[in-house]
């Protein structure tokens, strides 16, 4: 296909966009009022961050990441923007110092840990010294499966994979019961414009079908 | 030459960005991201072919499938103020209300 010296230019400055696009991505959620353009860019975030899990070959890090960043939380967020308004309120000047500085450390300690980090591929690592060889040479034999991870995850630790999927479900059955269905809903009823305990007032109802519908 | 087709791309994912970035009106933003989506499903098409791994085309129809989920459940948002409203009877409702 090409050249190993021009896949590889290729392949860094695909790394680079992907990573400016995400820098770009986070700054403006950070800096943005308007919570619909932030729910919209933390969509973004998560599709290029996909992306780019699939870049460095994690590919089912970056399908978890797809169907929960892109798609389930950009709609979690969007119910969120049902009970509360549309713009975020300016904050003060030196109400931002704090959480700066803590991003800050927390920033310059990954950076340092990265520096104890293993190179990538090096034989000497402990992934590679282990038992994780092993299972790499008799996965094929034992299961079939040609994804490693995958043979390990639906596999040997099957039962492990069952209980994790087991609580996720429960977990979004908890706040499916919790926030109820159909009529009685949290979100139904403030579309009406009924008063929901603990919120002063209604949302606004501009958003009747018969209004719009020409 | 496909490694250069994938930069194209991610070019124009930065010209959706801008437009995500500067849009004026809610419906810039909600094209805009929709169009992102689409962006990402022929990266990672091209990025299969670019790794010498065509199977990610399986991953980027995935994706496609999400990215239409999502702009679905936004419009809706937009259109009821609820997720809770089934599309189907409320076009029905319509339709025999005007007819």
């Amino acid at each position: 296909m090409t050249g190993v010296l021009e896949g590889d230019i290729g392949m860094a400055l695909v790394n680079i966009l992907l990573l400016a696009v995400l820098f770009v991505v986070a700054i403006a959620i950070a800096r943005l009022r308007s919570l619909f353009a932030i729910v919209m860019l933390s969509g973004i975030y998560s599709l290029v961050s996909a992306t780019w899990y699939v870049v460095v070959d994690a590919v089912d890090v970056a399908f978890t990441e797809a169907a929960v960043g892109a798609g389930m939380s950009t709609i979690v967020l969007l119910g969120a923007m049902l009970l509360t308004s549309r713009t975020a309120k300016p904050d003060k000047k030196f109400a931002r110092l704090g959480p700066l500085l803590v991003v800050v450390a927390t920033g310059v300690m990954l950076i340092y840990a990265t520096v104890d980090l293993p190179a990538l591929g090096d034989p000497n690592s402990p992934v590679n010294t282990g038992v994780g060889m092993q299972y790499v040479q008799i996965n094929w034999a034992d299961t079939g499966i040609p994804n490693v991870v995958t043979s390990v995850l639906g596999s040997y630790r099957g039962f492990d994979t069952l209980g994790e999927t087991a609580v996720v479900f429960l977990a979004g059955l908890s706040v499916a019961l919790l926030l109820g269905f159909g009529e009685r809903s949290l979100a139904e009823s403030i579309r009406r414009g009924d008063k929901v305990h603990g919120r002063g007032k209604a949302a606004p109802s501009q958003a009747k079908p018969e209004e719009d519908a020409s | 030459m496909t490694a250069a087709a994938l930069i194209a791309i991610l070019l124009g994912m930065i010209l959706l960005l801008i437009r995500t970035l500067i849009g004026p009106t809610l419906y810039d933003r909600v094209l805009a991201v929709n169009s992102f989506g689409t962006k990402t499903v022929l990266a990672l098409g091209l990025l299969g072919f670019v790794m010498g791994r065509p199977e990610f085309l399986d991953i980027a129809i995935l994706y496609a499938m999400i990215n239409f989920v999502s702009t679905i459940a936004i419009l809706k948002f937009f259109r009821y103020r609820s997720f809770q409203v089934p599309l189907v009877r409320r076009d029905a409702q319509r339709g025999k209300r005007n007819g």
